[in-house]
């Protein structure tokens, strides 16, 4: 007995032994934050966060790969502890929420009848699903038994629905989805992608450059929920009632629809939802995360300034917009004139934004009035720069400043500083014959502007034809609906003035169109011998228009600022990051002059490098970047078995109406007009549509596409 | 040489631990739902289970025998396994950080596994020579692993299966490790 009891302790004592002498040799240095936070946490090793118990989080949590409040049964105080024991700032903590990126919409077709195991992961093994979909949802809830939190319930639609009341973000949900479909991210980690070349994307969505979700958000006008439609849109694009109204809709021209008959009018669409809120009296909440006390100033508050101080607010920054105007909007407030975007709706569009806590310093011109190393001295840390483009190219022909004579954003910024001022002068004379020369949408704005001014006559001299006219196609037939004359093929060589020094007659030659130019426009060559007179007595160039730069050479610091040869300020195209880390720059500024839209997009892509510049991260491109791009195979050459229905027509003021003065003249869709348009959509990319797939002729077609 | 080959074989497959012997059913049936973590487990178990059948014969040899204790077997192995694995995971922290990464949390869990007490106590019951554990434990193990990863592989493929509801996950799972049983029941006799 005592042999047995004198070895047993041996053994164990050799063990023990050999254990901690093995335990000093072997000894491996491990961060002490491993131990401290492991303390912290709350020693259930319950496995909710994912990891391998406690000791395996608190490792993760040391190593960067989780955050702080990874800890699913712990409350704040231990999240912010745990912060404290990295030297993380617990004010940029924001809560991970499980989004179902899949709504179901229309169910895709099935391709076989399956009757194993009811699980999405053994379903999803069998050809990728058993629907003709092979993106969306599978509709089994693995998701919903891997909730331990009970946050996620079938909907009455058969796709999982997550209750964000419950989701504690520990993202057991997205590991057991084997499509991808449920993701967990933080609110400003949604707000922050862009569309990615892997990404189940519908060709509207991949055109649109502010890359906003057009299928979601039309399915959610489909279902009556005009709300998550605006919020839908509000994650991309914080200026839907202006885009509404203005945007030329370059989505439209790939829809699906429009390959067998008229596309989804997608941007009334986007109209209808946000007069919706407009007209509802109160303002939908826009959530934004906490402050994380960094400071961005925004020069210049046109569509890329405001959407890059949204975004930026909205990601917890504090944001000062300094703009050189009276009011914000920049182009879109002193370009667009009021029948086309009511300053009314901008102002409430604007006041929105604004709300989120945005600071504005009104009249202000950089290089002026304030300079790079004044917002620097002032702390800021980070600079966008959205000055768009403001300044007209000049004709370059004799006669250019004779009395009578006007450029088209001079005119029409003049003429809106007037007309929104608290008592108009208006005292800008307005000629009986009028002449404007280009062809986009400024020369467009001019002669819509001029008609309601009551010129007798209008006219557009552009000196090629109506076909290369670069304004929106809806703005020329709105321009010839209200009697401009068109003078197509002639380029103005001079302007004619009298003694006075008033201009009398605008010299233009004729043109015939030769071969194609670089722009893939036949280019027009001037008929020798043609010079014609046509009599005026105002003329407006509008023939293009670039950025005013003039305030880097004024400014020593930044005078190694880079800048193309167009004038634009240059950058990464993917990041918007100047050649100084600090100076960001997006919309007309970076693209000359171009769409509201391509603004927005910029804006946008812009704060997303701003924030990662001020978290101390690399500034590097979006991965598998989609910008300007398509997904090759998500682009077909016809679809079949639609059944045809007619496109939404825009409701308009008569044109006798409409041209006495400058009340909106394009009307929004009526409730029911909208809801059938939105029935339109096929809903591309959140169920598949196969091109080789016949489609039987008893099946309605919506279905199945 | 040939009596070696002859016992390895008979360890993998006519004895085999798992489908045979009916030993370490709990990481048998845990860790063969997806064939990436019975592979992990696989590897983990032939590490080990050489490691121990080795040391254990030693103890055995050197100090149990030598004063007459043989009834102390028990208590003894488990303390010395389960010291082993501590000192192996010790061990390869330090010195082969990429395998430690590898084997991961299997490890730690093999401290519980009967199979690895199963086969040092059949070496010392059998009388087996230093050699000869060092053989039987090795095939012990690759028996154990091919017996996982065989097992992994069908429960696999059971998940796209139509199973009836009563009988689906680890209802199922015990069926087939049955009938996989007595597949393995053929090699019976041919030594």
């Amino acid at each position: 007995m005592i042999e047995a009891v004198m070895v047993m302790l041996g053994v164990g004592a050799t063990c023990g032994a050999a254990l901690s002498l093995a335990s000093k040799i072997f000894y491996v240095y491990e961060d002490p934050r491993i131990a401290e936070v492991e303390g912290l946490l709350a020693g259930a090793n319950c496995g909710g966060c994912g990891y391998p118990g406690c000791a395996g989080a608190a490792a993760a949590v040391v190593a960067g790969g989780a955050p702080p409040g990874v800890c699913v049964v712990a409350d704040m105080e231990t999240a912010v502890a745990v912060a404290g024991v990295m030297g993380i700032d617990p004010g940029t903590m924001e809560p991970f929420l499980s989004l179902n990126t899949c709504d179901g919409g229309n169910r895709a077709e099935d391709r076989f009848e399956y009757m194993g195991v009811n699980t999405c992961q053994a379903l999803s093994a069998l050809y990728g699903g058993k629907r003709e979909c092979r993106v969306g949802c599978l509709g089994l809830g693995d998701c919903i038994r891997s909730c331990k939190f009970d946050a996620i319930h079938m909907g009455e639609d058969g796709y999982p629905v997550a209750d964000e009341t419950k989701c504690v973000g520990c993202g057991a949900c997205e590991k057991a989805c084997p499509k991808s479909i449920l993701t967990v991210r933080t609110m400003s980690q949604r707000l922050l992608h862009f569309n990615q070349q892997d990404n189940a994307l519908a060709p509207c969505q991949q055109t649109c450059p502010a890359e906003i979700d057009i299928p979601t958000y039309i399915d959610c006008i489909r279902r009556g929920d005009y709300e998550g439609a605006v919020d839908t849109i509000r994650e991309r694009n914080p200026l839907l009632l202006t885009c509404g109204r203005v945007c030329p809709h370059p989505c439209e021209d790939y829809c699906r629809r429009g390959l067998a008959e008229e596309p989804v009018s997608i941007n009334q669409l986007k109209r209808f939802v946000a007069d919706y809120e407009m007209n509802s009296g109160s303002r939908l909440p826009i959530p934004c995360a906490p402050d994380t006390g960094k400071k961005i100033a925004v020069v210049g508050g046109g569509p890329a300034g405001l959407t890059c101080a949204y975004f930026l607010r909205r990601l917890g920054h504090g944001v000062t917009i300094f703009d050189m105007m009276p009011k914000l909007g920049g182009m879109v407030r002193y370009g667009i004139p009021e029948y086309r975007l009511p300053k009314k709706v901008l102002e409430w569009e604007i006041e929105g934004i604004l709300d989120l806590g945005i600071d504005h310093r009104p009249n202000v011109k950089l290089g002026a009035d304030f300079d790079i190393q004044s917002l620097k001295d002032e702390g800021f840390d980070a600079i966008f720069l959205g000055v768009g483009a403001w300044k007209d190219y000049s004709l370059r022909a004799e006669g250019e400043d004779l009395k009578g004579c006007f450029t088209g954003i001079d005119f029409l910024t003049r003429f809106a500083v007037d007309q929104q001022s608290a008592e108009p002068a208006r005292d800008i004379p307005i000629g009986r014959k009028c002449i404007v020369i280009g062809g986009g949408n400024t020369a467009i704005d001019c002669v819509r502007t001029l008609v309601r001014l009551g010129a007798e006559e209008v006219s557009i001299v552009y000196r090629r034809t109506r076909k290369e006219m670069p304004a929106n196609e809806v703005e020329i037939v709105a321009a010839e609906h209200e009697g401009v004359q068109f003078h197509f093929l002639a380029a103005p060589t001079r302007i004619i003035g009298d003694d006075q020094g008033q201009a009398t007659h605008l010299e233009y030659q004729k043109m015939e169109l030769g071969e194609p130019d670089a722009s893939g426009r036949r280019r027009p060559v001037p008929i020798e011998g043609s010079e014609t007179l046509m009599e005026t007595d105002m003329v407006i160039t509008a023939i293009g228009q670039g950025p005013d730069v003039s305030f880097i050479s004024e400014n020593s610091d930044i005078s190694s600022l880079g800048v193309t040869r167009w004038n634009t300020i240059d950058g990464d195209p993917e990041t918007l990051q100047s050649n100084i880390p600090y100076i960001f720059a997006a919309g007309d500024a970076y693209t000359g002059a171009s769409l509201v839209v391509e603004a927005i997009g910029g804006g946008r892509r812009a704060a997303r490098a701003i924030h990662l510049y001020l978290a101390e991260e690399d500034v590097v491109p979006v991965p598998k970047s989609l910008r300007k791009k398509h997904i090759p195979e998500s682009l077909f050459e016809r679809v079949e078995g639609l059944r045809p229905s007619k496109r939404a027509v825009m409701p308009e003021l008569p044109v006798k109406e409409r041209i006495q003065g400058f009340e909106e003249a394009d009307l929004v869709l009526a409730e029911k007009d909208a809801l059938a348009e939105a029935s339109r959509c096929l809903n591309c990319c959140r169920l598949c549509y196969n091109p080789d797939l016949q489609i039987s002729s008893e099946q309605p077609a919506e279905e199945s596409a | 040489m040939g009596d070696y080959l002859v016992l390895a074989f008979s360890c993998v497959l006519i004895n085999n631990i798992l489908l045979a012997q009916y030993l370490g059913n709990c990481p048998f049936l845990g860790t063969s739902k997806k064939m990436e973590t019975a592979v992990g487990m696989a590897f983990a178990v032939v590490f080990v289970l050489v490691m121990a059948g080795l040391i254990t014969w030693v103890i055995n040899t050197l100090v149990l025998v030598k004063f007459n204790l043989a009834y102390l077997r028990t208590i003894a192995f488990i303390l010395v396994i389960a010291s082993l694995v501590q000192f192996v995971e010790m061990f390869l922290k330090k010195s082969i950080p990429a395998l430690y990464a590898g084997l991961g949390i299997f490890l730690p869990l093999i401290t519980t596994n009967c199979a690895v007490m199963g086969v040092c106590l059949i070496n010392v019951n059998e009388e087996y020579t230093f050699l000869q554990a060092l053989v039987s434990s090795f095939a012990y193990a690759v028996g154990f692993g091919l017996a996982l990863i065989l097992f992994a592989g069908v429960r696999e493929r059971i998940l796209l299966a139509r199973v009836p509801r009563p009988l689906q996950d680890t209802s199922i799972a015990l069926v087939t490790a049955g009938i996989l049983s007595l597949t393995f029941f053929a090699f019976r006799g041919w030594v």
